[in-house]
């Protein structure tokens, strides 16, 4: 249930418009006045310290990480990042298709999962009844506290067989002539991991989705209709209101999509390459490191791995902050209101 | 109350003191003996009441342990190098023993319905597979072969282990001694970067992988193999006898190496002499110290090593292991009385 706390926090003002700026900032300062208190001292010390502990995890993490590639970060340099032989043997380390493979399954379950969530979002914050609305978003976000390595199961039993029987062999034969759809269908690859991915991006960039436009003032609906606007013209202008809000959720998705692991490396074939069809197996970062990491028996090759950790981690925080900063530009615009 | 507060510190006492807290050795290692470990320390501990905490984290992890001396002993399926070992003796100021303790060996399974089981294969036509040369099933190299199998005309899928693993390391190890191509392309470890193939999670990940595709081939441990109920392919041997992995051709290719073993017990038994040695087989290894801080871990130790030498050979076969041969047993029981003990 991470992202519905998530979306309470990133959607904070909903509907109810309960804590607006003006009221907060003058319970602080009178708070100020107040005269000094043991307590009030220690908890606000207390609880700062806590921030300052989760601030610093985050940093130390980074130094950990930095530190313990500085091996591979010697050998290899950029060219970690460029080239694509990753030989455990030879001591070779190129992460190229490890960033190629997380990049691609999480764009693919992107462009799968944002139009079925947006569809699912608006429904349930504009058009569904309340007796539907409820247990619909209730399982929306159930399918987000699934394990992952249920999803990998479900993925190796039901999803490869369906799709090397029958999905890719029919995208084989009626779009084989794009680059995407050629190949032996094997069932495992970039094609199974995205969808898979998709699957568990789906409840976040929905259940955000649906908070985002649910923050949107009615005034803004009622404006529209009352200006003779349809039903869906007047959903045109809260998706548009909500825009930057949406991408906030797809961001979210996004970096879910990025650090899967269990589900990932169960069905995308694990394999080193860069191939321009979605048939063929891939290899991601998380992958990699949690089937390698137990067995690498030279300080090299640990080293290498924690670099694809450092890498993974810049990129997630990258997308983290990214998503923070848009859906808190949304929600500040409309907070006044 | 009374009596349950009682009975708390009586534990807490008997706890806190030393003479009657049970001796309990900490180890961490290689995840394929794990099953016979437990076995062994379980059976051990209601024998001797001497405790083994066992953690299969994977041989890579145990041997890191055992340099750290974050563990008592550790275990492992590919012995350690030169170098490590170099490294674990500055570290630990003693020097680290390999104990062979069972045997286990990878097979090759395969989906061929219309093949059965029995399929045959030489050394050229694996490797050949795993390069990525032979690609079809019924190629002329694996149809010569097999006279009067029905091969299909079937692309070959070849899967093998994304994970790092000891399996891996003996499949790749055989690969490099009998594949001049392999060992110049591709080499041996616990994790190798396949010319081929697609990469399954751990052994039911490989399973999983040939059980699905028709014209899929991936090895797997014996022990798995025969519990799942997979078809595994015979393999020629050095002494060109088409053999099938069994506890008897296992512990034929140890019986068969047990002459040129080498002091330290560190050595590789794929493609072994021998008529009836199965080619793929490895021994899986304990690694203890030579000399022990604590006098009276490192007692217990020997007497565990002594008996799992003896009387623990003998559940070896009921969980899918090979039972070391008596030759081999004997040069152990050398290596472990080496081990110093007041």
């Amino acid at each position: 249930m991470a992202q519905n706390v998530v979306a309470q926090t990133y959607g904070a003002p909903a509907g109810d418009g309960g804590s607006n700026p003006p009221v907060a900032s003058s319970v602080r300062s009178r708070a100020k006045h107040r005269q000094w208190n043991v307590g009030d001292f220690v908890f606000k010390h207390l609880t700062m310290l806590f921030a300052v502990g989760v601030l610093s995890l985050v940093f130390l993490m980074g130094y950990e990480m930095y530190k313990g590639s500085s091996l591979s970060i010697a050998q290899f340099g950029w060219r970690f990042l460029a080239t694509s032989v990753w030989d455990p043997v030879r001591d070779e380390y190129g992460a190229l298709p490890l960033i190629f493979g997380t990049v691609l399954s999480s764009l693919l379950a992107l462009v799968i999962a944002l139009p079925l969530g947006l569809g699912v979002a608006v429904f349930l914050s504009e058009l569904a009844p309340r007796w539907l609305e409820r247990p619909l978003s209730f399982l929306v976000e159930l399918l987000a506290a699934i394990p992952s390595i249920v999803y990998g199961l479900w993925g190796i039993f039901v999803l490869v067989p369906w799709l090397r029987l029958h999905a890719e062999p029919w995208l084989g034969s009626h779009l084989g002539f794009l680059p995407f759809f050629k190949g032996a269908p094997y069932g495992f690859g970039m094609l199974a991991a995205g969808l898979i991915l998709s699957v568990m991006v789906l409840p976040i960039i929905a259940s955000i989705s649906r908070d985002v436009m649910r923050s949107i003032p009615d005034l803004l609906r009622e404006a529209a209709l009352g200006l003779g606007a349809t039903r869906w013209e007047t959903t045109k202008v809260v998706l548009a209101a909500s825009k930057s809000g949406i991408l906030g959720a797809t961001l979210l998705g996004l970096g879910r999509a990025v650090g899967e692991t269990m589900a990932v490396t169960m069905v995308i074939g694990n394999r080193a390459d860069i191939s321009a069809s979605l048939f063929s197996p891939g290899y991601s970062m998380a992958s990699v490191i949690a089937n390698e990491f137990a067995e690498a028996t030279t300080s090299m090759y640990t080293s290498a791995l924690i670099e694809v950790a450092l890498v993974l981690f810049v990129v997630t925080i990258l997308l983290n902050a990214l998503a923070r900063l848009i859906v808190w530009s949304v929600t500040r615009r409309y907070a006044s209101t | 109350m009374k009596k349950t507060l009682f009975v708390a510190a009586l534990l807490l006492v008997g706890a806190a003191m030393p003479g009657i807290a049970q001796l309990k050795l900490n180890g961490a290692g290689a995840t394929f003996p794990y099953v016979i470990y437990s076995k062994w320390f379980d059976v051990y501990h209601t024998k001797t009441g001497i405790e083994f905490n066992y953690q299969s984290i994977g041989s890579g992890g145990g041997i890191k342990q055992v340099t750290e001396g974050t563990v008592d002993f550790g275990a492992t399926d590919g012995f350690m190098s030169d170098d490590q070992l170099k490294d674990a003796a500055e570290k630990q100021g003693t020097e680290v023993l390999h104990i062979p303790t069972v045997m286990g060996a990878v097979v090759v399974t395969y989906n061929l319905p219309s093949v059965g089981s029995g399929l045959r294969l030489t050394p050229e036509v694996l490797a050949g597979v795993f390069l990525g040369d032979i690609t079809k099933w019924n190629d002329a190299k694996i149809a010569e072969i097999n006279p009067g199998k029905q091969l299909p005309d079937l692309s070959i899928i070849v899967a093998h282990r994304s994970d790092g693993s000891g399996t891996t390391a003996i499949f790749t190890d055989y690969l490099t001694k009998v594949s001049k191509t392999w060992s110049e392309k591709v080499g041996k470890g616990p994790s190798v970067n396949w010319p081929v193939g697609l990469g399954g999670k751990g052994s039911e990940g490989v399973a999983g992988l040939v059980k699905q595709s028709e014209g899929a081939i991936g090895y797997v441990e014996l022990a798995y193999a025969v519990k799942n109920g997979l078809p595994y392919a015979e393999l020629k041997n050095k002494a060109g006898q088409f053999v099938a992995a069994n506890f008897e051709s296992v512990s034929a290719a140890a019986a068969a190496s047990a002459k040129s073993l080498p002091a330290d017990l560190r050595v590789s038994i794929t493609d072994a002499d021998g008529k009836e040695a199965y080619p793929i087989s490895g021994f899986t290894w304990l690694l203890v110290y030579k000399t022990m801080k604590d006098k009276e871990k490192a007692g217990a130790m020997v007497k565990f090593l002594r008996w799992a030498m003896t009387e623990g050979q003998s559940y070896a076969k009921d969980l899918y292991y090979a039972p070391l041969p008596k030759d081999v047993v004997k040069l152990c029981e050398k290596r472990i009385d080496s081990i110093e003990v007041k």
